[in-house]
Parts: structure tokens; C-alpha cells; sequence
């Protein structure tokens, strides 16, 4: 009879290694502070060094600026945590705007069955996107940068092939352009601002998009699979889907965005997009999202899309040569990247 | 096999916990049948890739509340055997039966849904994450329908505490991210994570090869924790101080073979380190060492080693 004595387990007292983490420093643990104190010192300092930034109208229109890089940082955000990013999200909005307008135009129908398409397409886009990088395990930046690239070679061939020009004809007069003006690109009043409506849908995404993130089961797998693809396989996870699934939330973005910048006007430029991905992605990144995935907020990506929209026109405001804003730009990205390389060396050593 | 004894649970007197074997005689009877049946029971298990043979003629058995080790070094078929339980791999020899039902799995989601689950060494967790995502990630509770259908936080937090504090280990708070964790408590939450999860049989593939001491100690500890609470273990290891504490039956591998399979009666813990380690490669290191000189107290260490693999494989023999 072997008898073996094993050390006896511990009695669960309190536990004496750490006192107890106060609400500031629980705050600091959250991956969008870094892009916060950033949002409040910009704020402070061009509200101080211009007088007509604090104007209603003025800050409607940094708010409208921040929404059309915040209403794809969103998806972008979403898609950064859960490890992979999107090079093709910038002329994929002009792909889904050109797919309403050409497709209206060239068979005379109705604006709205355009826009539906346009939502397909944008989807498909996404679905494609995300099936080609599961399928092919190539990385991220390899698959949408080929996407990227055919996408805008697309838009200038088609755009010019179907409507003889490298901008879209006008939709104006189409069925349906007012309503479809009401929806994607009206704008009305609030306290002496004259809001316009990307930021109201730039504000429901955000929410949408946190809601997902930290409540639902999808948002525990998008977390596992940026951060950890292979064990959040082991468990159980659908990281296939997961995957997809984000790049498609990318498309829908896109249109959203795609079909405001239609409306707005009633022509899309074929040629422009190009190089909005890095936006989006700054903007993310600004917000604390890690590149390397699993970890961020969608409120991140949010208040880096408020950072760049202040940035950009704030320098209007002070009266600055808009020269300096890319070289502002890249300092705020080099700050933020190296705030989030501190926060995961601690998340990683504890 | 032993008789079947009331499975008088041995409350040990303070500050220690006693393996006995009465303890260890738990579940030995199929409760239906009365039959005698072993959880898990494998018999002259075999597997080859092409001509290359993995493993032959694996005898071992695994009971409810009773820790099976699964000792060997590297190469010695360790991880074929594992993947043949865990279902990643089928056997191409001998019998595999679950409550002596034969099995052949083909699937690890088949081996989890007979109950086996195994926790690797990289223990698939996601360090960035909360420990309670962690826990309940891929079955997530939730409550709620439809569109509205949300994780049920509180729940699983709630679930994760107590769960861990089962397993004796006391946190700070569930909140923070798994990767702050020391190696023996990640190890603790996967295994509080397989056994809430329904597991009977645990695999525990060396989960001790990269801790310190005292953290070693720590998982033994949720081993025998696990056991305790009627599970069977299946511990991987190269360590046969770790094994024989906890272990009730041992179950030597080298080169693909079985080279031994005791009860824990039937042999010490010197008899163990001596065929694990093989008294004639000690004595090999020793030589040497005395060749390059200058490494006495090593020297001095293999010798001893040496001469007590000599022995104790005497004895064993």
C-alpha cells in the first residue's frame, strides 16, 4: 500500500498579491484610453488656437468628416480584433456607389433596385475576400491588396465602358433618387447644428457594433479568433465563419458608406477611394486595435475616425497651411502604435 | 484486478492529503451490468504511417477516480497514443473500448462527445482574453432570443469562479486577461474548463514540462483534484517524480513500445526512474563526464544515479 502525502491546498483566503485595482486603473486597461487622452488634448488644443471650431456649424462638420472615416473604421475595427485586415475597403465604397448608379442608369430603373444590388455586390465583395484568405491561407494583405487592385482597375474600366466617362452619369432625375437622397444622404437640425445623417449611422454602428463585441457569442469568437485562431479551433470555434463573416460586415460598411456618397451628389468619381483604406485602418489602430488582432473596441475605432476628423479639419480652422496634416497623421499613428505595444507587453507579462 | 472494495473515501487528517488504494478502487463495475469494465481500455493497441511503427501492443486501462500515467521520453509514442484516444488519430491494431463498448473515434468532436477531453500543451487558450471568455469560449452561455439573444455574463462569470475555486485556485478577478495567469493556473483553467464541460476521462498532455517546482506542484495538485471528483486521468509525462505521487497505475513507453505497466503497489518510485532512464545510459553519461573532468558534482550525481538504476532494475526484474 503506497501512501503518498501531497502538500495540502491552499485555504482560499484573499488574495495578498495585488490590492485591489482601483477605477482608474481599471480604465487604463481599456484599448481605446490611449485614443481618448489623444481626443481631448486635439479638442483642447484647436479649441484654443482656433475661435470658430467650437462653432455648432463647425463641429458638425468635424463631425461629419469623422463619420465617413468612422462608419468603415467600424467594420474595420471589427475585422482588425478578429486578425485580419481589408486593403480593398476604400475602393469598395466606390465600387458599391458606381454598382447602384451604372446599373440604375444603363437599365432605367428604379434607384432602389440598384442600391439592393449594390448591397450584394458589397457582400459578395467581402464573402469573396474572406473565402479566398480561409481557403488559400495566404495573408490578409496579400488577398485584399489583389482585391484592392482589381476593384479600382474595374471601376475606371466599367465605369467608362458603360457610361462613356470616368465619373457615372448623373441619377438625378431617376425613380426614386429623392427618397434614396432622404435616407443616405438628408440632413436636419439639432441644437443649432446641422447634423447630417451619416453621423446618426455612425453613431448606431458604433453601438451595434460594441453590442456584438462584448455581449454576444460572435463577439467572444471575433476576440478568439484574432487572437488566437488555432486554440479558438481547438474549442470549438467557427473561425471560418467568424472570418467571413467580418469581412462581409467590412462590405456592408462600404455600401453604407458607397450609397451616401451617391446621394450626396447624384456621380461618383470611378478613380477615387484609393488610398481611404489606410484611413480606416489608422483610424482603427489610433483607437487601440492591435494589428496583430485580438484585441480593441469598436469605441476605439470611433473615437480615432473623431481624431482624424478634428485633425483634418481643424487645421482648416486654424488657418494652417493642410500641407502639415499628413505629417500629423503619421506622429498621432506613431504614438498610438507604440501606446498599444505597451498595453499588450503588460496584458502579455501581467 | 483488486477486489471490488466499498470506495471508502480516505479523509486525510489536516495539512495532508493520502492516495490509499482503497480509494483508488472507485467505479471498478460497470453500475449496470455489475461487470467489471474499465472506463477506457485499450489492448495491444497498435499504429504505423507507412512502414514507420508508432506505437505496438499497448495494454492500459483507465478508471473512473483513478489516474493512469503514461510514462516515456521523446519519441516514445506518447503523442500517438494520446491522439488515438482524443480521437485524432485511429488505431490499426488491438482493441480501443469505452465502457466495453469497442470504439474506433475518428473525430476529437467524437472523442469529446464519449467524454474524453484533452488538454494540450499549448491548452488552447487565447491569452488576451478575459479568463471567463476564455472559459466558456465555443459554448458560451446565453440567454435571451432572437436578435436580442446575448452572452449571459453575469452566469459566466459567476460559474467561473466557483468553478476555479472548486479546483482550488482563488482569483483576483475573472476579468483579467488569461495570459497574466502563472503556467499552473492557465493549466487549472483548462482543466476546471474540460471538467465543467462533462469530460470523464482528462488527458493531460505534460502539462508539468514547462513549470517550475512549485507549480508543478500546483497541477498535481488539480490532478488529484480532478480524480477526486471521480474523473479518469490520463497524465502525460517524462517525469516519473511527477508521476508516481499521483499516479495509481504506470504505463512505461519506449521506442513505441510498452516496456512495463504496473499498479502502483506493484513498484517505487527508484524502480520507476530506472527504467524510465535506463541504468546503462546513465552509466554511459557518467564515463563522460570523467573524460572531460572538471563537472565532480555532476559526475558524483550520474554515478549514484547510475548505480541506483542498476539496482532498481535488478529489483524490477
Amino acid at each position: 500500500m503506497a501512501t503518498t502525502t501531497l502538500p495540502s491546498a491552499p485555504a482560499p483566503i484573499a488574495d495578498e498579491r495585488v490590492g485591489r485595482r482601483n477605477p482608474f486603473q481599471k480604465l487604463l486597461g481599456r484599448p481605446e484610453v490611449g485614443a481618448l487622452v489623444g481626443a481631448v488634448v486635439l479638442f483642447v488644443f484647436f479649441s484654443s488656437v482656433s475661435s470658430t471650431f467650437l462653432q455648432p456649424n463647425a463641429f458638425a462638420t468635424v463631425l461629419y468628416g469623422s463619420s465617413t472615416i468612422g462608419i468603415m473604421a467600424v467594420g474595420v475595427s471589427l475585422l482588425m480584433i478578429g486578425g485580419e485586415f481589408d486593403l480593398s475597403a476604400g475602393v469598395a465604397v466606390i465600387t458599391s456607389a458606381l454598382t447602384a448608379s451604372l446599373f440604375s442608369w444603363y437599365f432605367s430603373m428604379n434607384v432602389w433596385v440598384g442600391v439592393g444590388l449594390a448591397l450584394v455586390v458589397s457582400l459578395g465583395i467581402g464573402f469573396l475576400n474572406g473565402w479566398i484568405l480561409i481557403k488559400t491561407k495566404l495573408p490578409s494583405f496579400i488577398v485584399t491588396l489583389a482585391t484592392f487592385l482589381m476593384l479600382s482597375g474595374l471601376n475606371l474600366a466599367l465605369t467608362r465602358a458603360i457610361g462613356g466617362a470616368v465619373s457615372s452619369p448623373s441619377i438625378a432625375v431617376m425613380d426614386g433618387f429623392s427618397a434614396a437622397k432622404a435616407v443616405f444622404a438628408s440632413d436636419f437640425t439639432v441644437a443649432g447644428m446641422d447634423i447630417k445623417v451619416p453621423i446618426l449611422y455612425w453613431v448606431v454602428l458604433v453601438l451595434v457594433a460594441s453590442w456584438i463585441l462584448l455581449r454576444t457569442r460572435v463577439g467572444n469568437w471575433i476576440f478568439a479568433a484574432g487572437g488566437d485562431a488555432n486554440a479558438a479551433r481547438a474549442v470549438g470555434v467557427p473561425v471560418t465563419r467568424t472570418k467571413i463573416g467580418l469581412f462581409m460586415g467590412v462590405g456592408f460598411c462600404g455600401w453604407l458608406l458607397g450609397m451616401h456618397n451617391l446621394f450626396a451628389f447624384d456621380a461618383v468619381q470611378s478613380g477615387e477611394g484609393v488610398g481611404n483604406e489606410f484611413l480606416y485602418i489608422i483610424a482603427a489602430v489610433i483607437g487601440g486595435c492591435l494589428l496583430t488582432g485580438g484585441y480593441g473596441s469598436a469605441v476605439g475605432g470611433a473615437i480615432g475616425a473623431f481624431i482624424f476628423g478634428m485633425a483634418n479639419k481643424g487645421i482648416v480652422y486654424a488657418q494652417w497651411n493642410p500641407d502639415w496634416f499628413k505629417f500629423f497623421l503619421g506622429l498621432m499613428l506613431l504614438l498610438a502604435t507604440i501606446v498599444n505595444l505597451i498595453v499588450k507587453r503588460r496584458a502579455d507579462k501581467g | 484486478m483488486e477486489p471490488q472494495t466499498a470506495a471508502a473515501k480516505d479523509t486525510a487528517p489536516e495539512g495532508g492529503r493520502h492516495i490509499s488504494n482503497e480509494t483508488l478502487l472507485q467505479g471498478e463495475t460497470d453500475p449496470l451490468t455489475d461487470r467489471a469494465v474499465h472506463l477506457l481500455k485499450l489492448e495491444g493497441v497498435g499504429k504505423h504511417y507507412g512502414n514507420v511503427i508508432a506505437l505496438r501492443d499497448v495494454t492500459m486501462a483507465v478508471d473512473n477516480g483513478r489516474v493512469t500515467c503514461v510514462l516515456g521520453d521523446n519519441g516514445a509514442g506518447k503523442s500517438t497514443l494520446i491522439k488515438i484516444i482524443a480521437g485524432l488519430h485511429q488505431h490499426d491494431e488491438g482493441t480501443f473500448s469505452i465502457m466495453g463498448e469497442d470504439r474506433r473515434l475518428s473525430s476529437p468532436r467524437e472523442a469529446l462527445d464519449a467524454g474524453i477531453a484533452a488538454v494540450y500543451q499549448d491548452l488552447a487558450v487565447v491569452s488576451l482574453m478575459p479568463i471567463w471568455r476564455n472559459f466558456f469560449l465555443g459554448s458560451e452561455l446565453t440567454t435571451g432570443v432572437g436578435p436580442l439573444r446575448r452572452m449571459d455574463v453575469a452566469k459566466m462569470k459567476e460559474v467561473t469562479k466557483k468553478e476555479l475555486a472548486e479546483m482550488g485556485i482563488d482569483l483576483r478577478d475573472v476579468e483579467q486577461p488569461i495570459g497574466q495567469l502563472s503556467g499552473g493556473e492557465r493549466q487549472c483553467v483548462a482543466i476546471a474548463r474540460a471538467v465543467y464541460f462533462g469530460a470523464k476521462v482528462l488527458i493531460l498532455d505534460e502539462p508539468t514540462a514547462a513549470l517550475g517546482v512549485k507549480q508543478s506542484g500546483v497541477v498535481l495538485r488539480y490532478i488529484l483534484q480532478a480524480r477526486d471528483r471521480g474523473l479518469g486521468v490520463i497524465f502525460i509525462t517524462h517525469n516519473p517524480h511527477h508521476a508516481f505521487p499521483v499516479g495509481d497505475r504506470f504505463l512505461l513507453l519506449k521506442r513505441g513500445r510498452s516496456i512495463g505497466y504496473y499498479d502502483k503497489k506493484d513498484i517505487t518510485l527508484e524502480e520507476l526512474t530506472a527504467q524510465m532512464a535506463g541504468g546503462a545510459e546513465l552509466a554511459e553519461l557518467a564515463h563522460e563526464l570523467e573524460q572531460l573532468g572538471g563537472h565532480s558534482e555532476a559526475l558524483e550525481e550520474a554515478k549514484a544515479e547510475a548505480a541506483a538504476a542498476a539496482t532498481g532494475s535488478h529489483s524490477a526484474n
